[in-house]
């Protein structure tokens, strides 16, 4: 009997973002990272192109963050009042493909600090590393109204990834974007319809689908991992079918919120029948990143070198057949 | 939803006007606002403006093409005529259309297979246009049966089960759409239905209305594409908004805008 092929056809595909510039493109790095591509549902490497492997950026704080969790203090204790030498070891220590510079010390209530504090951060990273960088604001729409536009302009022909763009504040940071060619994250919290919403507003304004990421905000496993898990699916369909204003690569947020978790970050004595901290905080983030990547995800933002490392290689292994 | 432009058909005055003239102007400037209100294709049909049908039909195809690159929807009973549109156009066209009965399939689908072009089947067998729903739906099936056969990709083959004007069966409107939903059950993947939408509403008042009305309640029955008005704001609104509520289209504040725009750039 003749198995009937059911492979689905789909007629769009996730568009291709570059993230970083070498020398000969105008900016300092060592080599960029390309996100996006997937012309098939993640994996299904039968029904059409799997498009570029996920890239993990590995988050490094300008400010010495107070309240980590020992077990994820323990990789970095040596360098985490340092940012330059954070993202260092991040990338050569532990391959990561991208470094997130988080700008929470510009926050009123984490250090108000200057743009210029900030600017000599992202520019210390810069010089300390040659992988592409993200750089995202303090979430507070005021400040990082003030700094974004320096850091942007201070970063200028490096071709990173600014975030982030909402309904409600984009014309900003989408505009000194497009001036200082770099890559633009639009977010809208666990609302497909605001996302869509989010991209046709700063494509009004000029700015390019192809230098557009999009970020949903992201649940850690047991903390609304389903929502995030449905809408990126959704979005994910939306860009294999054709919608245009859906096509753009998807990033989340795994380490912030993985190690948010009770589960991840209580230490031994406080829950003493979880498994032992030090292995049981990098397990609930792997999960998390392993669970989110099938629903169709480019870039995950990671805390911990052991997660970082058993997401690559699962990364690789789904891979291993497709390209 | 595929929304086939109508006027490019020297049943038009204006059109036939140019045809008579050999005047590119008028054409390509109803292709130019066609393709840029959203039409998916743009139909040409030479109409009764000339007698050498197949060499105005060739022209046609060439100043269209001139100015746009929206696909063509080759609109003729003649098969000759056919021939020399898709011989002119550049890129997959539409064939419409092609009646019900073996023999005409017979030469039609290994066309289309050959071109790889769309094709539109009218349920129509030597008995002509059946009245009830059940002969149509019969039709349909039978033309399912026989692309299956060849080869035809169901997604490339659009059964029209052709649609009255409103005021010569008043009944037939209700009956249609009941129709689309069985041809809907013949096939997996289904066959695509189309209409030729302002028929229905010929000699009526209200034309707009009529006819976006009944694209709503047809699009919520299984309708795919018709031959219609783009130029019609409102009725093109319709078609983007019925999408949108059906699923196929995510929804955003700006949805008119976001569908015009992405069919722009398609």
């Amino acid at each position: 009997m003749q198995i009937p092929n059911v492979a689905e056809k789909w007629s769009g595909e996730v568009i291709v973002v570059t993230i970083g510039a070498t020398k000969e493109e105008g900016g300092t790095r060592q080599k960029v990272v390309k996100v996006g591509g997937a012309s098939c549902i993640p994996f299904m490497d039968f029904e059409g192109n799997p498009g570029h492997k996920p890239a993990i950026a590995m988050d490094v704080l300008d400010t010495p963050p107070e309240d980590l969790p020992p077990a994820l203090l323990e990789p970095f204790k040596d360098v985490i009042s340092n940012p330059a030498l954070w993202a260092k070891k991040c990338v050569e220590e532990h391959g990561a493909d991208l470094i997130c510079v988080k700008l929470d010390g510009i926050h009123p209530d984490k250090g108000n600090k200057s743009a210029e504090e900030a600017v000599k951060v992202v520019r210390s990273i810069l010089q300390a590393v040659g992988v592409p960088l993200i750089i995202w604001g303090c979430d507070d729409p005021q400040r990082d109204n003030e700094v974004m536009p320096k850091i942007s302009q201070a970063t200028k022909g490096e071709r990173c990834l600014l975030a982030a763009a909402t309904q409600d504040n984009y014309k900003n940071i989408a505009a000194n974007c497009m001036a200082d060619g770099h890559n633009l994250v639009t977010l809208a919290p666990v609302d497909v319809n605001i996302q869509k919403q989010v991209n046709i507003l700063v494509s009004d304004i000029g700015f390019p689908l192809d230098r557009i990421v999009m970020f949903q905000t992201t649940g850690a496993l047991g903390y609304g991992i389903e929502y995030a898990y449905s809408i990126q699916e959704r979005e994910r369909l939306a860009a294999l079918s054709g919608d245009k204003f859906l096509a753009m690569p998807v990033l989340c947020n795994v380490g912030y919120e993985s190690w948010r978790s009770k589960e991840a970050k209580a230490p031994d004595e406080e829950a003493p029948g979880w498994g032992r901290a030090a292995e049981r905080g990098p397990l609930w983030e792997t999960i998390t990143a392993a669970t989110l990547i099938q629903s169709g995800v480019d870039i995950l933002r990671m805390y911990h070198p052991k997660a970082v490392a058993a997401i690559k290689k699962h990364i690789d292994a789904l891979y291993a057949n497709g390209n | 939803m595929i929304a086939v432009a109508e006027r490019i058909n020297g049943m038009f005055s204006d059109v036939k006007k140019a045809i008579i003239n050999h005047d590119p102007r008028p054409i390509q400037e109803l292709a130019r606002r066609q393709s840029e209100s959203g039409a998916s294709y743009l139909d040409v049909n030479v109409g009764t403006a000339a007698s050498d049908q197949l060499s105005v039909m060739k022209w046609l195809v060439e100043v269209t093409q001139e100015v746009t690159d929206t696909p063509l929807s080759i609109d003729s009973q003649k098969l000759e005529v056919v021939k020399a549109g898709l011989e002119a156009a550049k890129g997959a066209c539409l064939i419409n259309s092609c009646k019900g009965q073996p023999e005409e399939l017979d030469k039609y689908i290994p066309l289309a297979l050959e071109k790889n072009a769309s094709l539109v089947c009218l349920t129509i067998d030597k008995q002509g246009i059946p009245q009830d729903i059940d002969k149509r739906v019969e039709i349909a099936a039978s033309i399912v049966a026989k692309a299956a056969e060849y080869g035809l990709d169901p997604t490339r083959l659009l059964i029209d089960p052709i649609l009255f004007p409103l005021n010569v069966d008043q009944k037939q409107p209700a009956l249609m759409l009941e129709v689309f939903r069985q041809i809907k059950y013949i096939s997996d993947p289904p066959p695509r239905i189309i209409v030729g939408l302002s028929n229905l509403s010929q000699g009526t008042k209200e034309r707009s209305l009529v006819n976006r009305t009944f694209l709503a309640m047809a699009l919520a029955a299984g309708l795919d594409a018709a031959v219609m008005d783009v130029l019609d704001e409102n009725l093109m609104n319709v078609a983007i908004c019925a999408d949108m509520i059906l699923n196929k289209q995510i929804y955003s504040d700006s949805f008119l805008k976001a569908a015009r725009r992405a069919e722009i750039k398609a």
